[in-house]
């Protein structure tokens, strides 16, 4: 990305800049100047704070456990801070996984039609239904739950995965223990520690009370072993995985449901990137038998049809999936749909149909594709300069080893030296430390001058 | 005056009180299959039945089976019915259109939404109001932050909520476990503040009865009642936030509607931007109900009791727990304001505000005791000694039209019923005609 388009891009965390809390990352020993450039200007403790007006509401002590900023808009604030230390730079992120090709016409196409159909008396619509458009549902359920017992009205629309992780947090309360893969996804520990699930983080472990953190390393294939882990109501478990890239085989998949059958859990299975699944490991949970009875899912259309900003995703939610007590766990999920939330953007809907229909599905497997060339091209470059890498094959993520190293050093090393932005290891977790995370979103040339980089550096 | 006589007669109202709609499983038949261990969220199994609206869409669904030719006029949930204008679509297509387009494509948008579009609500909706466009936080609608400004609160403190109000507030205070059980004898959760907002008090809570809520739901211009509350009574609900140290949320969804000199936002009552947030939205204003888009202002001066800005957790539960707007949406919003823009969609207000006009001469005509319909697109119609849900179930029986019944806004909306002034206006005439003619048929 050229530093035009970096700077054109709306900073993502413009505002998040001054609302940095003071005490950040204390697991860094990396000494970035930000407070020094003006750009952090942290209003946790503000000077005024004792004569200006407070009012009597204690702070939400669940929020006061957290102990930085969301790892995203951090990654944007340093790379925000390195853009202005090197104004002249050319800034590459392979740090946020965001998309980067634009939206193939088939699929743009038709959310234009619905766009102007609302200014016309017969394309009018108002409300939808909160758990989407009819027609969408019932394209998801036969586009990727054909056979698999999924019917249409299992599935809910939403405006995207990361919303539906904290919907779903708030149908299952503050009284239940989840386990998570170590590294994950930040959004599932950090929904966690607001819902109000989890205990004070804990420095010397880098973990939060409460959670089960299920290490997943080259060592155990990058799948937990479930045999030391303790009973949780709730199991987060990404498959392709974000960071790591790792997809679960089938063998995996059906101990998982095994182990949640055994143990009365439920599986949240995010399957945000199954389609980008190069052999024939399962796409979804449902395809191991009896997990209609022990998992929910949660996709995207984010990474399929570059969606990151029109924001299209769904649940999927078994009517078999009962709580203790016999209750369908969809009819609570319902209710916090009808409640919390008022249905996804028409607009987005009627993209998200036209990337079902057989020209959109075959738009979003070239998209895919073209990610996927990318990854192969970040895999080879650190191949060959005698890492160790994972993933790549399932996912848009390269997980790369960096033995012996702390990863926020690593990845300030790699955006000092280079430009290139990537993601500290650490932020999804201490199962993350020693990694980084490169992200295969890019332009064809960007990537290709990121890895010339680093070869650069590292050779 | 005959209008307590027309629904004197017997209704089998158990069949259309609003069902516990599998509430509790009571009997739970025997378990075929296998249940997790995972314990049902005691907050849910707290909320008494299913949400409002999808309750009244059920009676449609019902009546439609009943009459399957009927002709029914929606005047019950507030969806808007008049196509957006041209020159907010096209911004929309344009954008749409860029997305396909290198130059065009935008991936994440920042989370508390575009600058443009924040700078711009703070403009046009906040002009000389200090609020800076970084107080502005877009999102997907009122609805959704009501439930994130809840998640941001936490489940440790109390809220106060208008009698009648919006159900989500007290729905989602349920939910996130602020509001403790239901007692059945009053109709009211236990630990929430319920203040009744009546003709006698001139749809004001006297604030003198109120205990100290940490949390104050407050929308003016006021959903079901219509009543857009006086500079005064603002300022004397921002001095008993500040007296008592609470936080108000300041619902102004339908401040577009005020036709007189009531304010318009919180934040021009001094001293509002230490003690208030206020929540806003694009459905009503600019018929974006399915296209989805609101706001929520969060001022730099409002601190929590240790002195942590509140703004700063909420900016965290938006970046972690959503992720933006869409796009395409925010495209249209920026359209919206726009001096074209927001010219086009005030001519749409002003249609429904015709609506509502037409609605309350009718009602009025007939002898009614009718209240709203001035500020807002909804008029507050009493039936003195009547159960709404009564009235409700009769005039969809009678007249194939769908309202609202006043109590499912809380226990102070008995005897009233909200009537809907969205939508287009043939329908609107002909269900004031049917109206006028179920009242007369009933005093003849």
């Amino acid at each position: 990305m050229s530093i035009t388009q970096s700077l054109s891009t709306p900073l993502s965390s413009s505002s998040s800049t001054f609302l940095a809390p003071s005490t950040f990352n204390p697991r860094s020993q990396v000494t970035l100047p930000v407070k020094s450039l003006g750009v952090c200007k942290c209003i946790a403790a503000p000077q005024e704070a004792d004569t200006a007006y407070k009012t009597k509401v204690s702070r939400n002590g669940n929020i006061a456990k957290l102990q930085a900023g969301y790892l995203f808009p951090e990654i944007a604030r340093r790379r925000n801070a390195h853009l202005l230390k090197y104004p002249d730079a050319k800034v590459i992120s392979l740090g946020i996984g965001d998309t980067t090709e634009p939206i193939p016409d088939a699929i743009t196409s038709a959310m234009s039609k619905r766009s102007h159909a609302l200014s016309t008396v017969e394309g009018y619509s108002g409300y939808g239904a909160e758990q989407g458009e009819r027609p969408l549902r019932s394209a998801i359920a036969s586009t990727f739950y054909r056979d698999l017992g999924i019917e249409d009205d299992d599935i809910f629309v939403s405006d995207g995965a990361k919303c539906d992780i904290s919907r779903l947090q708030i149908v299952f309360g503050s009284k239940i223990k989840m386990a998570v893969q170590d590294p994950s996804y930040p959004a599932y520990v950090d929904s966690s520690v607001i819902m109000g699930q989890t205990g004070y983080y804990q420095k010397d472990v880098e973990k939060f009370a409460n959670i089960e953190y299920m290490r997943c390393n080259p060592e155990n294939g990058f799948f937990p072993d479930l045999s030391s882990i303790s009973r949780p109501d709730i199991i987060f478990f990404c498959s392709p995985n974000n960071p790591t890239g790792a997809a679960a085989t089938r063998e995996q998949l059906t101990q998982l449901v095994k182990f949640a059958k055994d143990n009365g859990s439920i599986i949240i299975f995010d399957s945000a990137y199954a389609m980008y699944i190069s052999g024939d490991n399962p796409r979804s949970i449902f395809e191991i038998p009896g997990a209609k009875e022990v998992a929910l899912e949660v996709s995207s259309f984010s990474k399929y049809a570059g969606f990151t900003g029109v924001r299209l995703g769904w649940t999927v939610i078994p009517k078999q999936l009962l709580f203790s007590d016999g209750f369908p766990v969809a009819k609570d999920f319902n209710r916090i749909v009808c409640t919390c939330f008022n249905g996804a953007s028409n607009i987005s809907q009627a993209g998200g149909l036209a990337c079902l229909s057989p020209d959109g599905l075959k738009a979003m497997q070239d998209v895919i594709g073209f990610y996927k060339e990318n990854t192969n091209i970040i895999v080879e470059t650190f191949d060959s300069l005698g890492f160790k890498v994972y993933g790549g094959k399932d996912a848009p993520y390269v997980w790369v080893h960096f033995p012996g190293r702390n990863s926020w050093d690593v990845f300030a090393e790699i955006l000092e030296k280079t430009h290139v932005v990537t993601t500290p290891g650490s932020g999804f977790g201490p199962g993350g430390e020693g990694f980084v995370r490169v992200s295969a979103f890019g332009h064809r040339e960007n990537v290709l001058e990121a890895c010339r980089r680093f070869k650069e550096l590292y050779k | 005056m005959y209008k307590t006589s027309i629904f004197s007669y017997t209704l089998n109202t158990n069949v259309l009180q609003p069902k516990m709609v599998v509430a509790r499983l009571k009997n739970p038949s025997p378990r075929i299959g296998h249940c997790t261990k995972v314990p049902r969220n005691s907050n849910m199994e707290k909320l008494q039945h299913g949400y409002l609206f999808p309750e009244i869409e059920r009676h449609e669904h019902m009546h439609l089976q009943k009459y399957p030719h009927a002709n029914i006029i929606d005047l019950g949930i507030g969806d808007t019915t008049e196509p957006l204008p041209t020159m907010v679509t096209s911004s929309m297509v344009d954008f749409v259109r860029g997305l396909s387009t290198s130059k065009g494509y935008k991936g994440y948008g920042p989370e508390q939404g575009e600058q443009a579009l924040r700078k711009a609500i703070a403009d046009v909706y906040y002009k000389d109001l200090g609020i800076k466009p970084t107080e502005v936080f877009v999102s997907d609608g009122a609805q959704c932050d009501i439930t994130r400004l809840q998640l941001l609160m936490g489940p440790n403190l109390k809220i106060a909520v208008q009698d009648p109000s919006f159900p989500a507030y007290i729905d989602s205070s349920v939910i996130i476990g602020q509001a403790g059980d239901f007692v059945d004898k009053v109709g009211k959760y236990k630990n929430i503040e319920y203040m009744k907002c009546g003709p006698q008090t001139n749809f004001f809570p006297d604030l003198h009865k109120a205990s100290r809520p940490e949390l104050i739901f407050f929308c003016s211009p006021n959903n079901p009642t219509g009543h857009a509350a006086t500079r005064k009574q603002l300022e004397q609900l921002v001095d008993f936030a500040k007296v008592n140290g609470s936080i108000i949320i300041f619902d102004s969804a339908y401040s577009a509607y005020i036709t007189d000199d009531s304010p318009k936002s919180i934040f021009e009552i001094p001293g509002a931007r230490e003690v208030a947030i206020e929540v806003s939205s694009f459905s009503k204003f600019a018929g974006f109900t399915g296209v989805r888009l609101g706001w929520t202002v969060v001022p730099e001066e409002l601190l929590y009791s240790n002195g942590f800005p509140v703004v700063h957790d909420f900016n965290r539960i938006m970046c972690t727990c959503f992720n933006g707007a869409s796009n395409i949406a925010q495209a249209g919003g920026l359209a919206c304001l726009s001096p074209e823009g927001f010219r086009a969609v005030k001519s749409l207000i002003n249609y429904y505000m015709e609506n509502a006009s037409i609605l309350v001469n009718a009602l009025s005509s007939l002898g009614l005791t009718v209240y709203g319909g001035k500020n807002a697109p909804y008029v507050w119609v009493h039936f003195p000694g009547s159960k709404s849900w009564d009235v409700f179930a009769e005039i969809l029986e009678k007249t194939h039209i769908i309202t609202v019944p006043g109590s499912g806004f809380g226990p102070g909306g008995e005897e009233y019923i909200r009537v809907s002034a969205f939508g287009q206006r043939d329908s609107i005439i002909e269900a004031s005609e049917r109206l006028k003619y179920l009242l007369y048929q009933e005093e003849n």
